[in-house]
């Protein structure tokens, strides 16, 4: 269902005393790319040079095969079948929301068939609000319509800048989950901004890393999540993130598979999906040479240490493998490494304080 | 001629005025909107060049506007000479074709001002928005900047129109004074009151008075109802 285009190019575009120059890039357009920096670093910049918004741009752009931009002279943002959702949503004000969704099907070649209207509709949850302002509507609802509005015109591409970044948190865990649906149900490659790494992890399937207007990188989720100095990784440290399939609840608590392991999270399941990502903070990993049953932690895995990486003042990263092979991180002093003998090859048993599923 | 309170008014000054400052206006909402347009997305120092000349006849005394436009009117001067090779009969100094481009010269502020602050408060991201919805320059212009700008473009239309209706001195050097021909009504209002005849003056300010509240009560009516529902 996920289709893959490939971009390749390289841009440059100065604004004032930013300056973008990407460097070479190549790489797929499936399923979720995020692009990643800090705030300054040019993901904006970029999308919108992507997106041929800015006429500045100069350099080279091809997407699925067709050249967009090459030196000065460059495709219309018009023609180069991208959806476009704005951090603020940007929706006509002067118009109902039924009007600011059929704004671009009127203008759409014959060509190309939109998506249904109705299905959509009712999928990004607007049915009953067609008929309002746009002044009326919560950020929340805002940005549905402009997902809607975007993937009415059925885009080979979808751009999405900061989308969540306006809304609260009960809003930012429904968009979110309304986002992951979307995406596997039509198909549409997703090109996502953010500079949060919690969105990251749960939504992306790779990531541009970006840095004072330059490309650094192009990862899978799972190659930049294994890097210790990770970009993704913030004040709390290294972060794992566990594919697991999600079994019915048990006890109170949702039970997830991970190959013949199961992690135990708190509370009911939050998603309706199968398959999910969990999170674990390397600081909420503790190790242990022997499988304790007398313990208030209920989630023993068993595990092969990696490597151990020194983090500077007395503090290890050790990097785990699980019985499935994923990756999992756990964070100790030196001192409890030297008491334990710990050393790569080993096998021991991780304890995990805590465990989320990624929202 | 009409009697109003048994004295005649010659009505020909108002006509000409309404006429004049209604061409005035249409013509500065054509060239002004591109204009202030431009203006209003120009990023370069230059636009501070462009802003003050366009604000120039706030400051300047109407006769030095008046001195300069009648030396450029020379009717054996470059551009009237460069009117008549588009067949362009007459000249310029002390006719209508005259007192309108005088007008737009002097009234350039009162359109150019309002549209561009207009232009200028809509958000580039809705722009933006609409080209990725397929929409061509034109298009985003027409569905999206017009109709943001409603209060923009009325206040500009009010403002110029009545500024055009008022002005003076401007008229007085480029137009002269040829009754029926070039006579606008606030020069006709001073002529009767140097002559002493203040009926006329009476009449004609009282009326002038009335038109000029009922057009702006017309306009801010107007831009009460359909104004747009904005922030």
């Amino acid at each position: 269902m996920k289709q893959s285009i490939q971009m390749q190019g390289n841009l440059q575009l100065e604004l004032g005393h930013f300056k973008l120059d990407t460097g070479p890039f190549d790489f797929p357009l499936q399923g979720i790319t995020v692009l990643f920096g800090r705030s300054g670093s040019g993901k904006s910049t970029l999308l919108r040079a992507i997106a041929g918004l800015d006429k500045r741009t100069n350099g080279a752009l091809q997407v699925g095969g067709a050249v967009w931009q090459v030196g000065k002279s460059h495709v219309k943002t018009a023609s180069r079948d991208i959806g476009f959702v704005f951090q603020d949503a940007a929706l006509f004000p002067h118009m109902t929301v039924r009007e600011n969704l059929l704004y671009g099907l009127k203008r759409l070649p014959k060509s190309v068939t939109p998506m249904d209207f109705d299905s959509l509709v009712d999928k990004v949850g607007i049915r009953d609000k067609l008929d309002r302002a746009v002044t009326y509507l919560s950020g929340g609802e805002r940005q549905r319509v402009a997902i809607a509005r975007a993937l009415l015109m059925r885009p080979k591409l979808l751009c999405m800048d900061e989308p969540l970044s306006a809304l609260d948190w009960q809003a930012k865990a429904e968009m979110l989950t309304l986002l992951e649906n979307l995406i596997a149900d039509y198909g549409i490659p997703v090109l996502y901004i953010t500079h949060v790494p919690a969105e990251v992890e749960r939504l992306a399937d790779r990531v541009v890393f970006m840095s004072k207007g330059r490309i650094e990188s192009v990862e899978s989720l799972q190659e930049a999540l294994n890097r210790v100095d990770s970009p993704l990784f913030d004040e709390q440290g290294a972060v794992s993130v566990i594919q697991a399939k999600m079994l019915s609840p048990e006890h109170g608590l949702t039970p997830v598979q991970l190959g013949q392991d199961t992690l135990w999270l708190s509370g009911p399941a939050l998603s309706d999906k199968s398959a999910v990502r969990v999170r674990v903070l390397a600081k909420d990993v503790s190790l242990a040479l022997s499988d304790p049953q007398a313990l208030s932690i209920i989630n023993h895995l068993e595990v092969t240490i990696v490597e151990l990486i020194p983090q500077g003042s007395h503090r290890l990263l050790v990097r785990l493998r699980l019985r499935d092979g994923q990756n999992l991180f756990c964070e100790v002093t030196q001192h409890s490494a030297d008491r334990l003998a710990l050393k790569p090859g080993l096998v021991v048993f991780a304890l995990i304080k805590s465990v989320a599923v990624t929202n | 001629m009409l009697e109003l309170f048994g004295t005649e008014v010659n009505l020909a000054p108002i006509w000409l005025t309404l006429e004049v400052a209604t061409m005035t206006t249409l013509i500065l909402l054509v060239v002004g909107t591109p204009l202030a347009w431009w203006m209003a997305q120009m990023r370069s120092s230059n636009k501070v060049l462009l802003e003050a000349l366009v604000a120039l006849p706030l400051v300047l005394p109407p006769t030095v506007l008046g001195f300069y436009l009648l030396i450029v009117f020379n009717p054996t001067g470059p551009v009237t000479e460069f009117l008549r090779w588009f067949g362009f009969e007459g000249q310029l100094t002390f006719s209508k074709t005259g007192l309108v481009i005088g007008s737009v010269f002097y009234s350039l502020p009162f359109a150019v001002q309002p549209l561009m602050h207009a232009f200028e408060a809509i958000p580039h991201r809705l722009l933006d928005a609409a080209a990725t919805l397929r929409a061509s320059f034109l298009d985003r212009f027409r569905t999206i900047v017009l109709p943001l700008s409603r209060r923009g473009i009325l206040i500009a239309a009010t403002l110029t129109f009545a500024h055009t209706v008022g002005e003076f001195g401007v008229v007085l050097m480029v137009g002269g004074n040829i009754p029926g021909e070039t006579r606008m009504v606030s020069i006709d209002i001073f002529d009767h009151v140097e002559s002493m005849e203040y009926t006329q003056a009476h009449l004609l300010s009282g009326m002038m008075l009335v038109f000029s509240l009922a057009v702006l009560m017309l306009v801010y009516g107007m831009n009460r109802r359909f104004g747009v529902k904005v922030g």
